[in-house]
């Protein structure tokens, strides 16, 4: 059962990154603070509101209006240089990362627990404590509606067109620039929230960004670049993984992390599920 | 040539004028000017964007605390080990990071460091964790005492410079040449004939050694060494000490160490505030300076020359 929430928090994490890279051809280094600062707010947010919906809410808006206004005014000026961007991006989670440890400071901040999802469930025999069960059906329902949003609607088919050919698809009249920011906002909004829903398993606490990043590198390049399938079925064995080798291995879980991620490079570098080498 | 003599000189003479305080400060820039032109090997003459040679520096560094510490070797066996060790990883990094070129490259190397950095946390019984291996000497080469801050200098400067000089042959070689057309013209190369991927197998090879390198002076110099030598942080700020100077150029490297050292010192002098600040300066110099100050000067001074 951690396996599988962890697995969740991971595509919840690991979506967003994929589909702006897909898109953007951007790795996005911010993407382990978005999912940093999202926490951090869902803890400032959780002073005043004590519901830890309203702080996934109030974490995914304004992280991801954090992501478009960083999109819009830095990343779109040299968007003529991807090297630049991934660099820049760099540049910015240092800062993040400076100012979350300025203002909310260096000791891990708890996020309660919903009183609700305290207990645990008895399900098939098992026991599960509510919350991780909570963690997994949240990052289901996303999955279905992020499927739903690529494959039914019109912002999905635009999406998917920029995704396979960025210059067919301006050259047909989408607007691929103001896609762009959507993409941007969309993934930012989803490591926000994806931060605080993951605060009353891991809490807020600086290196949180670090932490994450590698795991949403490794759920990206095992899936593949752009593919919704590939970050959700990535994230679950990168979440499968990661739980046995610190059960396992707890000295070197992070090596054991490493193992699918080489094999799939190695026989498929393109990953599981990829359109495209990253 | 003549200015690298000039600078060389120069640099020996800084102990007669400097006080201790900027010796050691000269011995830090120099150890990260090595470190820094062995990213620029990857990313200015290969076209690799490496974010993860920290883990050359990190992990040579580590080698050699553990076997002074663990197994209490002397250190002439030590130093051939560790970096020995060091290259053989960075073969085996290069086989997986190699699998793919530009950002690809970029997120596979960034993900091999990040997994190092997690595993020194981790690995307590190992690293220690965050309170780092301490207790460490510095070598004594034919007798040498380095433990003061001029004859260490010294030390690290004829290292550094032999450093930097077989990185500029390797550059300037034939090798290089091919190297350079690797970067440029990948698939010319290929229809050429080349080796496109066992070229740039070499580089990758070649400038993990040359990071080990840097990472035993290092381990040197502190007589310490933590976790935090093998983050991203550390990646980055060798990526951006190569960006600022001048990517592809051979004295970039040196002079954006200087400025990044510098800046740092100064910096963490007034307030605590450097991550930030590097952070700042990332950006500052990716959107508005992308060429680097090397290049940048040189255009200037060109024109100033041509106008005379």
């Amino acid at each position: 059962m951690n396996s599988l929430s962890l697995g969740g928090l991971l595509f919840l994490l690991a979506a967003g990154f994929s589909l702006i890279f897909g898109l953007m051809r951007i790795a996005n280094l911010t993407h382990g603070s978005l999912f940093m600062l999202g926490a951090y707010v869902g803890v400032t947010t959780m002073r005043y509101v004590p519901s830890l919906a309203v702080a996934a809410l109030a974490a995914g808006l304004s992280v991801a209006l954090f992501g478009g206004l960083l999109e819009r005014f830095i990343l779109r000026k040299i968007s003529n240089n991807v090297l630049s961007q991934v660099l820049v991006t760099l540049g910015v989670s240092f800062i993040i990362a400076d100012a979350c440890l300025l203002t909310w400071g260096g000791d891990p901040i708890p996020i309660p627990t919903p009183e609700l999802l305290q207990k645990p469930v008895r399900l098939a025999g098992f026991i599960f404590p509510a919350y991780r069960l909570a963690v997994v059906v949240i990052a289901v329902v996303v999955a279905i509606g992020l499927y739903l949003l690529m494959d039914r609607t019109r912002l999905g088919a635009m999406i998917r067109a920029g995704v396979d050919d960025p210059e067919m698809a301006r050259a047909a009249g989408i607007p691929v620039s103001r896609l762009f920011t959507t993409v941007f906002c969309l993934g930012a909004a989803l490591a926000g929230a994806g931060g605080v829903i993951a605060g009353p398993i891991n809490s807020a606490y600086p290196g949180l960004d670090a932490d994450m990043l590698p795991l949403a590198l490794i759920v990206v390049i095992l899936g593949g670049v752009g593919s919704l399938l590939g970050a959700f079925v990535g994230a679950f064995i990168t979440g499968f993984v990661y739980t046995f080798g610190v059960a396992l291995l707890p000295d070197l879980a992070y090596v054991i992390l490493f193992l699918p991620m080489i094999l799939v490079i190695a026989f498929r570098p393109r990953g599981l599920f990829g359109k495209f080498a990253a | 040539m003549k200015t690298a003599l000039a600078v060389i000189v120069a640099a020996a003479l800084l102990p007669l004028i400097a006080g201790e305080y900027y010796v050691n400060l000269a011995s830090q820039i120099v150890i990260f000017a090595v470190f820094a032109a062995s990213i620029n090997l990857l990313l200015g003459y290969g076209g690799l964007p490496t974010l993860g040679h920290a883990a050359y520096l990190g992990v040579a560094a580590y080698l050699s605390a553990l076997l002074y510490l663990k197994l209490h070797l002397a250190h002439w066996a030590i130093a051939p080990l560790a970096l020995a060790g060091t290259t053989l990883m960075a073969g085996v990094f290069g086989l997986i990071a190699l699998r793919a070129t530009g950002l690809g490259f970029l997120m596979l190397t960034l993900a091999l460091s990040q997994v190092l950095w997690g595993t020194a946390y981790r690995w307590v019984s190992m690293t220690d964790g965050d309170n780092g291996l301490r207790g460490l000497a510095r070598p004594a080469p034919f007798g040498l005492n380095l433990n003061e801050a001029m004859p260490f200098y010294y030390f690290v400067l004829a290292v550094g410079v032999l450093a930097v000089w077989m990185m500029a042959r390797f550059v300037a070689s034939p090798f290089g040449a091919t190297l350079r057309g690797t970067r440029d013209q990948p698939r010319r190369m290929s229809a050429l004939g080349y080796d496109v991927w066992l070229i740039r197998w070499i580089t990758f090879v070649y400038a993990g050694f040359w990071g080990a390198v840097s990472g035993l002076l290092f381990v040197y110099y502190h007589k310490y060494i933590h976790p935090v030598s093998l983050s991203l942080a550390n990646s980055a700020e060798g990526l951006l000490a190569v960006i600022a100077g001048g990517s592809g150029t051979l004295a970039g490297p040196l002079v954006g160490a200087a400025i990044v050292l510098l800046l740092k010192n100064w910096v963490s002098a007034y307030i605590e505030r450097w991550n930030m600040l590097l952070g700042f300066v990332f950006v500052f110099i990716v959107v508005f300076m992308p060429e680097g100050v090397v290049p940048g000067v040189r255009r200037l001074w060109r024109r100033y020359a041509s106008r005379a």
